[in-house]
């Protein structure tokens, strides 16, 4: 048991700090870059894509043990899982439509934009790749939601700092924002080696 | 090997089906009321998602309407009508904006304008504008082929025999598609109530509009001059009109040395101060060329060597019957 739980652990601290998705796999930049500019917002979209995430992972898991590997499906991975996720999306959305209607027009587009992130899409084939079992898909993919948080919320605070912010010219907007992304992944690789499972 | 179909079939339906039950159960869950006052507004609009009002269709704008961000005659191409049903709704008086037709800034048809060139393209304004722009010597002035009159979505206008498009102001809805449309740029939209337009868009110089169009604006500038309300201005050898200004006396149109100026209003030919007068001043202080003179409580007279005969102190006056003109007939 003790074994299981420093494994999971582990999965944790990896999947958020090592392997983190935005700013290692480079999966999910869109709303990344395009929800980044007030910390709150940028806050509130991790929570979603974490909720998203986390659901995906379990969703995922049981669909692709006693559905698709039963079955021998393998190939229609893609399709079930784009559904599940789509369909995810569409309650998220509900749910946050009814309980704020603030933050849903704070999220605007991105909000359904989730559907196509494909953080989660990649998050949903990572799982059968990596062999998780059921507590690990929810681990993994409740992590992965942390890691896409916390890249989202630092970089949101370093935009809101930089509005006072001294750029030249040329670089104001969107360049600067990639290069600091940029910079990020670059510090995010000094966790690499960290703990290895 | 059979059975891989049916199990995909059987396995993607169930998902489908089950996720759609429970997207079904959250939305009946989660149903957010929203004013019901939306979906009549939007049961009122014409319904076209033209977006001439500046939203993008029809619910966006009845959405504006209910948050109080969209004006009820926000409709352009619904008018007076659906402005008055939009008022109703929301309870407003439907003050309804003066209704937009377009206008074509061009007057050079075939006759009136030399064609050095001949063009077998695409039967396309657009396409003709590309290349070296058809056939005609102007440059600014209409093309004659019609995309506008293709565009249109109500069979507002037509192309004349003269390869000038023709707009029916009662089927206009001022929608602005044509405007858009037009590479020239030579279409406008204007109050229904103008007499006024200037009917041409050429910004040549006066000998060169002689050589190529007969009734082009020659850049003279004396419309611009002769305006009693300065509504006209002198763009790069081009008389523009303020229709915000103008006051439809069709001054310019008389003085207009090649046609240019189009007035299809009634001209005053006479202009008087009857004894009603109360000397009330008011028609003295607006008259633009100070042809009004009269003291304080006593008869005014208008000085007909100085009146232009805009008309602008009988719109002014209060008084009923103090001043009294006779149109041309």
């Amino acid at each position: 048991m003790s074994e299981e739980f420093t494994r999971v652990i582990l999965l944790f601290i990896s999947t958020v700090l090592i392997n983190n998705f935005v700013l290692i796999r480079f999966l999910g930049i869109c709303p990344f870059l395009g929800v980044s500019k007030q910390v709150e917002t940028a806050f509130s979209m991790g929570l979603a894509t974490t909720f998203v995430m986390t659901l995906t992972g379990m969703a995922t898991y049981l669909i692709n043990t006693y559905i698709l590997e039963a079955l021998n499906l393998p190939f229609l991975q893609y399709v079930s899982f784009i559904i599940v996720i789509a369909s995810l999306v569409q309650f998220v959305e509900m749910f946050i439509k009814k309980t704020s209607p603030v933050l849903y027009k704070a999220l605007g587009i991105f909000l359904p934009l989730i559907t196509t992130n494909c953080a989660i899409l990649g998050l949903a084939l990572l799982i059968p790749l990596n062999g998780y079992n059921f507590i690990e898909s929810i681990v993994f993919g409740f992590s992965a939601g942390v890691g896409f948080t916390i890249a989202i919320v630092l970089m949101a605070g370093l935009r809101e700092t930089l509005e006072f912010g001294d750029v030249p010219e040329v670089l104001k907007g969107v360049p600067i924002t990639l290069i600091i992304a940029g910079i990020m992944a670059m510090a995010f690789m000094g966790f690499s080696g960290l703990i290895s499972i | 090997m059979e059975p891989v179909y049916i199990y995909s079939l059987l396995s993607m339906g169930g998902l489908g089906a089950l996720l759609a039950a429970g997207l079904g159960f959250a939305s009946k869950t989660f149903y957010v009321e929203r004013d019901k006052r939306i979906d009549e507004v939007e049961e009122a609009l014409p319904g076209a998602n033209c977006g001439a009002c500046g939203f993008a269709g029809c619910s966006s704008f009845a959405e504006a309407v209910v948050t109080g961000e969209a004006a009820v005659d926000g409709c352009p191409v619904g008018g007076e009508e659906v402005a008055k049903k939009l008022g109703e709704i929301m309870g407003t008086d439907a003050s309804a904006g003066e209704r937009m037709i377009a206008q074509v800034l061009c007057n050079g048809g075939w006759k009136e304008t030399s064609q050095p060139a001949e063009y077998r393209g695409v039967k396309s304004c657009r396409a003709a504008n590309m290349i070296n722009g058809g056939t005609k010597s102007c440059r600014y002035g209409c093309l004659g082929l019609g995309d506008c009159a293709a565009v249109c979505p109500f069979d507002a206008i037509v192309m004349s025999d003269n390869g000038l498009p023709v707009i029916d102001p009662e089927k206009c809805t001022g929608c602005g598609k044509c405007v858009e449309v037009c590479p020239r740029n030579i279409i406008t939209l204007a109050p229904e109530s103008s007499r006024n337009h200037i009917r041409c868009s050429s910004h040549d110089h006066g000998k060169v509009i002689r050589r190529i169009c007969e009734v082009g604006c020659i850049g003279c500038g004396i419309c611009a001059k002769v305006c009693p309300v300065d509504a006209i201005t002198m763009e790069d050898n081009l008389a523009v009109i303020d229709y915000d200004k103008c006051v439809n006396c069709g001054l310019c149109a008389e003085k207009c040395p090649t046609n240019a100026i189009e007035f299809n209003g009634q001209r005053i030919e006479e202009i008087w101060i009857t004894d009603k007068c109360v000397g009330c001043t008011r028609c003295a202080k607006a008259c633009p060329v100070e042809a009004i003179e009269g003291k304080l409580k006593e008869k005014h007279e208008i000085d007909p060597e100085k009146c232009v005969k805009c008309g602008i102190c009988y719109d002014t006056c209060k008084v009923k019957g103090a001043i009294e003109v006779k149109y041309q007939e």
